[in-house]
């Protein structure tokens, strides 16, 4: 490997992270250490490393220590290098039942590549998450920050090869719904609203 | 102060008592892993749960503040289901190795799971398995074993003040590590075996050596340094197997450094098991009565003048006496006990004495701290300092290097002469003093040594006199690094000019005979020429050019009466046996003198014991504070600018037991392996 340039933030990160920073009262700087991290996996293309962490706990004052135990808690940040797109099948009960596993056999196929790894063309990383809260609309993945929900396995591959090829792709239900409402359009409260009602505001 | 009622009793606790600590107020037991009296809470072993009425489900005894009204029951069913069930969580992934495991048999895991599981398993799923990590020469680990209680990383935090542990990874995957693997890197690395309720951190010198079982437990007194911390002493069969902290809460709390617990091989090693007498340069193996007629032929002729006794580091009281009595009879009153030669001045005890004592350091609402790097010199003073730093931020201040002391100091430079300017007044130093109520002190032997040793001494008490001196409060401290000095001090063992006259003497002839006590500390080069009796235990610096060489007693072979830096009289117990010919070193002297023809007035221990009351009065009460009278010391002198050298150059290195201690070695190779060696503290 060849030696990596030292990690520093770039001026634009160092503004955010400061803002981030100040959310806090004096003293609790190290509260900023979720955000930091963020900024500094996307600063470095998609994971952090052990560099960053020692970083980032000194530009806290918390031990390195500190910062690796949260950065090895939380399943958002990746301690290896990820493709371009990070493709994260959600796998708990609600998608589960829905067939997240034809989900993840789905993108397995397209891909080539088991869970965990990445293709050799660096595009995508599969991935399996416990739950990303969208149950209603399972299953579902994540890929970058997007989600993309209600999905079939004919769905997930469509928009792997879409991403493939560089196209943009439209987060959110991938069938005729609007987020989660029902599918098909309202289903509910098809009559008119009354003008004047109290309750309106609610 | 709310009152509660646990099964049944009345009981009232202080405010911000948790239910736990009402239950053991009543003598209720309720079983825990993560909550330990001396750490932060945790709450996340959930063994503690009790019931608590008007709660819908058990509560954790350890984190639910106590609250008035409060109705507690650990003895219902529910209770006994919760405690069985959280058992039955706790030993999904635990081995069933029990015997192969350290820990068997004074395992929490294995009593409480013995007093409050359920009787079967039905578990019958893998169990996960974690890969061992390194913790350096004194800790094993077999991280399979761990439960998650967190203990050894809130006490690597909190007490050690090292951030050198966390966990990393979560749930079924979560592991306790030391971050990238290092070695836990605190002079008190020791007490997270003690702490870990499981066999997974255990001590790796001890290692599959004894059963808890065999042991022998002896309580004690450590001599590695002047802290006097308690001890219990186990051995089988006569041998130390291992040494264990025992609660004092004025002294060490309930931990003790590392060097305490782990040189004990060194009792072992290099030592003198019979007697020697050099013939022609080379020493020759001897009988007693040799040995002794060989003193006898080496003093003859010689006037009291040209004899001078010198004391070690860890000699006991008894020992220091019987030495000064033998060369009273020789007509010498040449025995100097500041190995060091630092500039104590024995007129006032109160001027070397830790006045405020340990506990003492709660009180304080300021801590000055002149020429001492309290972590290497007394882990457990400075664990008592750091305590309070984290319990209500008391500021500390630094006259001298600047060493890594596990918590922020003012650093006002490594300057002697500030002390000085700090009872100007107008200084910071003086603002600080002056603003706090009870104002703290602690002077190291690093200042009061080199030339102007005895002025320092004047310059801190006159400073101590101006801001620290009150009704009910001495302030003035000085922290000692030998466990012999202060009773040395008591027996008034000094000469004038200090060990540097003697050797002075020594080299010019003007000594003709020395007796060296477990005297190692200083370069026996100087005593080349002169007749040299050397008693002790270990073949170390003091042997080199000694003529005759009488083997000793260490402190857990022998009942020796010590006195710490507080002034608190302690007494070690005779824990084993000295090896070979090895006899405790006032039975020795008491021997010699009948040899030399000036029998020594007493028999037997008590008899000297009764003779120590009288020569030294601190020693008739055991284990107190005393509350000695404050006064003038120390010379008035001029000193210039310039700072303090380091009073310990190695923390594992600094006494015969602890040279010749491997695992003190391994601890010293640990760490110049890594390549943050400022930051380790051993290195003075």
């Amino acid at each position: 490997m060849n030696a990596p340039a030292k990690f520093a933030w770039t001026a634009e990160n160092e503004a955010a992270a400061q803002k981030h920073i100040a959310k806090y009262p004096e003293g609790k700087q190290q509260s900023a250490v979720m955000p930091l991290l963020d900024i500094a996996q996307r600063q470095n293309g998609g994971h952090v490393t052990q560099e960053i962490m020692e970083y980032i706990g000194k530009y806290l004052g918390m031990a390195p220590i500190r910062v690796q135990e949260v950065a090895s808690f939380y399943t958002m940040y990746n301690h290896k290098p990820v493709g371009t797109h990070h493709v994260q099948v959600c796998g708990t009960t609600p998608c589960w039942l829905r067939g997240a596993d034809d989900i993840m056999d789905a993108c397995v196929k397209r891909l080539g590549i088991k869970k965990g790894e990445t293709t050799a063309d660096g595009m995508f990383t599969l991935g399996e998450v416990e739950c990303a809260g969208a149950c209603v609309n399972g299953p579902m993945v994540s890929i970058g920050d997007d989600y993309f929900e209600d999905l079939t396995p004919e769905s997930v591959v469509a928009l792997l090869d879409k991403l493939a090829k560089g196209e943009a792709i439209k987060p959110g239900p991938q069938v005729d719904r609007q987020t989660s409402a029902p599918e098909g359009g309202p289903t509910t409260l098809l009559g008119k609203a009354k003008s004047d009602s109290k309750e309106g505001d609610a | 102060m709310p009152t509660l009622t646990i099964n049944g009793q009345e009981v009232t606790v202080d405010q911000g008592s948790t239910v736990i600590q009402a239950c053991e107020k009543v003598g209720v037991e309720v079983p825990r892993f993560c909550y330990h009296e001396r750490l932060s809470i945790a709450g996340n072993c959930r063994m503690c749960l009790v019931d608590m009425e008007k709660s819908p489900k058990p509560i954790a005894s350890c984190a639910m503040p106590a609250g008035e009204g409060m109705v507690i029951h650990t003895d219902t069913e529910r209770v006994k289901k919760a405690r069985e069930g959280v058992m039955e969580f706790l030993l999904i992934n635990h081995p069933l190795d029990c015997p192969i495991c350290d820990q068997g048999g004074e395992c929490e895991l294995q009593d409480q799971s013995v007093a409050f599981g359920g009787g079967t398993s039905r578990y019958d799923e893998h169990k996960r398995a974690v890969e061992d990590k390194n913790m350096g020469p004194l800790i094993a680990t077999t991280m399979t074993r761990c439960i998650h209680c967190m203990r050894c990383v809130r006490f690597s935090e909190e007490i050690g003040g090292v951030s050198d542990m966390g966990s990393l990874g979560r749930g079924e995957n979560m592991e306790v590590v030391t971050y990238l693997d290092g070695v836990l890197d605190s002079e008190l690395s020791g007490n997270v075996i003690d702490l870990c309720p499981v066999g997974a951190l255990t001590s790796k010198p001890y290692a599959f050596t004894a059963r808890s079982w065999e042991l022998t437990s002896t309580d004690s007194i450590d001599v590695m340094d002047a802290v006097g911390s308690n001890i219990v002493v186990d051995t089988r069969d006569g041998a130390v197997m291992r040494i264990v902290p025992r609660i004092h809460d004025d002294v060490n709390e309930e931990w003790i450094s590392d060097k305490t617990r782990f040189a004990y091989d060194g009792l072992k090693k290099r030592r003198l098991d019979r007697p020697y007498v050099r013939k022609a340069g080379t020493l020759f193996e001897a009988t007693w009565g040799e040995a002794f007629s060989a003193v006898k032929k080496g003093l003859n002729g010689l006037k009291g003048a040209e004899i001078a006794g010198l004391v070690g580091d860890l000699a006991d009281m008894e020992a220091m006496l019987a030495l000064k009595d033998l060369l009273a009879s020789l007509g010498s009153k040449q025995i100097e006990v500041r190995q060091d030669g630092a500039a104590l001045d024995t007129s006032v005890r109160a001027g070397y004495l830790m006045n405020s004592g340990i506990a003492g350091i709660e009180d304080a609402d300021y801590v000055l701290l002149i020429g001492t790097n309290p972590r290497i010199e007394a882990p457990l003073v400075n664990t008592r300092i750091r305590k309070m730093i984290v319990k209500r931020g008391l500021a500390v201040g630094n006259i001298g290097p600047a060493n890594d002391l596990t918590y922020t100091v003012e650093e006002f430079g490594d300057d002697a002469s500030l002390v000085k300017s700090a009872k100007g007044g107008r200084h910071a130093i003086s603002k600080a003093l002056k603003a706090a109520d009870k104002p703290m002190i602690i002077v190291g032997q690093s200042a009061l040594t080199g030339a102007e040793g005895a002025a320092v001494l004047k310059m801190a008490r006159d400073l101590a006199d101006k801001y620290c001196i009150a009704d009910g409060w001495n302030g003035f401290n000085v922290l000692h690094t030998a466990a012999s000095r202060v009773g040395g001090l008591d027996l008034g063992l000094t000469v004038d000019g200090g060990i540097a006259s003697i050797l002075d003497g020594a080299s010019s002839g003007k000594i003709k005979a020395a007796f060296l006590l477990g005297a190692d500390e200083f370069d026996s080069a100087a005593l080349k020429d002169t007749f040299t009796v050397y008693i002790g235990t270990h073949g170390d610096e003091g042997v080199k050019n000694a003529d005759v060489i009488l083997p000793g007693a260490s402190y857990t072979e022998k009942s020796g009466t010590y006195i710490n830096t507080e002034g608190r009289v302690q007494r070690t117990a005779k824990a084993s046996k000295a090896p070979g010919d090895a006899r405790e070193d006032w039975t020795i002297l008491r021997a010699l003198s009948e040899t030399l023809g000036e029998t020594l007035p007493y028999n037997t221990v008590a008899e000297l014991r009764a003779k120590l009351e009288k020569a030294a009065p601190a020693t008739v009460t055991l284990d107190t504070l005393p509350d000695e009278a404050w006064g003038d010391f120390g010379t008035e002198g001029t000193v210039g600018k310039g700072g303090f050298t380091a009073a310990i150059d190695n923390f594992y290195l600094t006494n015969p037991i602890a040279r010749a201690s491997t695992v003190m070695a391994d601890c010293i190779a640990e760490r110049e392996g890594t390549d943050q060696a400022e930051a380790t503290g051993t290195n003075g």
